[in-house]
């Protein structure tokens, strides 16, 4: 029964990593259509910063809650004004451009910090369920990437900002001709979109430890349960997070972490064999 | 592609520079810049996997190291396994073009669009980057040979004479035979462009759509090619691995995928010649750029990456080609002549 908790829990608990990885790259795909290649680094960052301010004295949770995706989201608006914005309709090149910002933003951590393994103290310790011992950060976890889910659904549905968002995502070339400027819609999208994956690599970092390379070993995940999820943001980010994580946790129980990688992909080359357009290019054509 | 492929210049002449090469570069030059020239050669042909299914396919994989990587893997377990290297060299071509076939299947029967299809090859070498630095236990061994996880498998046979074990190539020869590699994979590619399935894949790259109303099946034309560009960068991958008689993970890495893609964007996409140059230049670059401490490969290679895409998107050959031909008119309107001529041309 305790084991059986625990398994649940667990798989719980990998749906909820699977939408803290990908939550802020949906929303920029489904947005613009981009793929930001650089989204493992922009994780690293929101480490980087969790690590640098705790180290300055700062609270850990205002440096989770508010620097980190401060700091990463203002880094995205001028990535966005810098490189993005100059590659609109070139879909290719800009993965192609982000995927060099990766390379360099992974370079040039490396040189400021080292490439040296930098942790943060987990908060809170740990509960026990039956002869389990489960940390409680888990919960945490969980709780904010209900919250996440939940705040975009909420913006997007009941505010004017909301509004125009969908109304840009529908249709870009109608939505500039009743008056919205799409391009600064855009940078908002791209920079809120950054800001959402700083807060993930904050709340990851004491999990995880921070590292120059931590990205390569993220971004996988995050892909796969963006593409497998297709456009809509948060229908099909829970969607293919929940399939995809259920099945990769019990893979990871029944083999180890990486068959648990490994199945993630089998399970989500199969799912776009089936629904090329992922999840709701197909199911929940229309919803959010 | 209007022109005959044996009335092109251009062909015959990268041909017997290949040749010239072969024949009289250990002759003329001392064995250090040898084996040095050795390594361009074996990125060449990597770089040439990726042009073709780039250039002349249309697919853009993010992902060429996974095969790279396989090629060198296949190549390194089973030429220790079995002594001789003949055999494990065709492997090499053969076991990365299956895997080719298979993943093809599924990125483009299902149809996927182009930003899929990067990430999923993206993600494909990921995993396999993951699964071989996971192997280090004696558990993971394909017929006794250890796969050594993060360490690699080391003391990888040079290539023999076949059916001589114990004729192994020295480095002279190994040269002469990874440059005649390179022409054959340089000659194959040309023909196959030229060919009739050539003409195709370019139709298909320039509109899938008008390709497909025309009759062709777009999705197993697409996974052949991708299939031969596989094998090739596998074969590229076994004689890297025979090269430094030494293969770790890092086969699979990123940074080998990226560098692909640099090459055959700095070269152009489109060409042949271009990546090579790509491989040479860059290759040259990176090297002094190592000597500089405060910079590590990682910095230039995405700087490079970033700057191309901004600011040279169709690569220095196609470009250096379109300023000569604007130069070549401009000097020949200064001159008073050929201005009319030029219009007309231009009209193409």
């Amino acid at each position: 029964m305790d084991y059986a908790i625990v398994v649940a829990l667990e798989m719980v608990r990998a749906v909820a990593w699977l939408v803290l990885l990908a939550a802020g790259l949906a929303i920029i795909f489904g947005m613009m259509r981009v793929i930001n290649f650089a989204h493992g680094e922009f994780l690293m960052l929101g480490g980087y910063t969790v690590v640098v301010s705790t180290g300055a004295g700062v609270n850990e949770w205002v440096a989770i809650l508010l620097l980190a995706p401060l700091v990463v989201g203002l880094f995205g608006v001028v990535v966005e004004r810098l490189v993005i914005r100059q590659l609109y309709g070139r879909m290719l090149d800009s993965l192609l451009a982000t995927w060099g910002l990766s390379m360099l933003m992974i370079g040039g951590v490396t040189l400021i910090f080292g490439n040296t393994v930098q942790g943060v103290a987990t908060p809170f310790g740990g509960v026990r369920i039956g002869t389990y011992q489960m940390p409680i950060y888990n919960f945490v976890l969980i709780f904010f990437a209900a919250a996440i889910l939940l705040a975009v659904w909420a913006v997007l549905k009941f505010t004017r900002a909301g509004l125009i968002a969908r109304a840009t995502m529908q249709n870009p070339n109608m939505a500039e001709t009743l008056g919205i400027r799409t391009t600064l819609v855009y940078m908002a999208t791209f920079g809120i979109g950054s800001a959402v994956t700083g807060l993930a690599g904050g709340l990851l970092a004491p999990v995880t430890g921070v590292v120059p390379a931590m990205g390569a070993s993220l971004v996988g995940q995050s892909f796969i349960t963006v593409i497998t999820g297709g456009a809509a943001v948060i229908t099909g980010t829970l969607s293919s997070a929940t399939i995809l994580g259920t099945i990769s946790q019990g893979t990871t129980f029944w083999a180890g972490p990486v068959y648990g990688d490994a199945a993630l992909l089998v399970v989500a080359l199969i799912l776009l064999r089936i629904l090329p357009q992922g999840i709701t290019g197909r199911i929940f054509k229309r919803a959010l | 592609m209007e022109k005959s492929l044996t009335r092109d210049p251009g062909f015959w002449i990268m041909v017997s520079i290949g040749l010239a090469l072969m024949i009289l570069g250990p002759i003329l030059i001392d064995m250090f810049t040898i084996m040095q020239i050795t390594q361009y050669v074996v990125l060449s042909v990597f770089a040439l996997s990726l042009a073709y299914i780039w250039g002349f396919g249309g697919i853009l994989s993010f992902g060429q190291a996974a095969f790279f990587g396989l090629g060198a893997y296949t190549f390194a377990v089973s030429s220790i396994g079995m002594g001789d290297t003949t055999v494990p060299l065709l492997l090499s071509f053969a076991v990365p073009a299956a895997f080719g076939v298979a993943l093809g299947y599924f990125m483009f029967y299902g149809k996927l669009s182009d930003v899929y299809l990067g990430v999923v090859t993206m993600v494909v070498t990921l995993i396999f980057w993951k699964l071989a630095n996971h192997t280090a236990g004696p558990e993971y061994s394909i017929a006794g040979v250890r796969l050594g996880g993060f360490n690699g498998i080391p003391s990888i046979p040079t290539i023999n004479i076949p059916g001589q074990p114990d004729a192994w190539l020295d480095p002279a020869q190994l040269f002469r035979f990874f440059m005649a590699v390179l022409v054959i994979v340089y000659v194959a590619l040309r023909i196959l462009i030229a060919s009739d399935f050539g003409r195709i894949s370019i139709g298909i790259r320039e509109n899938e759509v008008r390709a497909s109303l025309l009759g062709y099946d777009i999705r197993r034309h697409k996974v052949i090619v991708f299939a031969i560009g596989s094998g090739i960068a596998g074969l590229s991958g076994a004689m890297w691995a025979t090269y430094q008689s030494f293969i770790d993970p890092n086969a699979f890495s990123m940074e080998m995928s990226a560098k692909a893609l640099i090459w055959v964007m700095a070269g152009g996409v489109g060409t042949l010649l271009g990546p090579i140059l790509g491989v040479i230049g860059l290759q040259w670059l990176t090297l002094q750029m190592g000597m500089v401490d405060f910079l590590n490969s990682l910095v230039v290679l995405g700087a490079i990456m970033m700057v191309l895409v901004l600011a040279l998107p169709k690569g220095l050959v196609p470009t250096f080609k379109s300023l000569a031909v604007a130069g070549w008119t401009l000097w020949r309107r200064g001159r008073g002549v050929g201005g009319r001529v030029k219009k007309v041309a231009s009209d193409d």
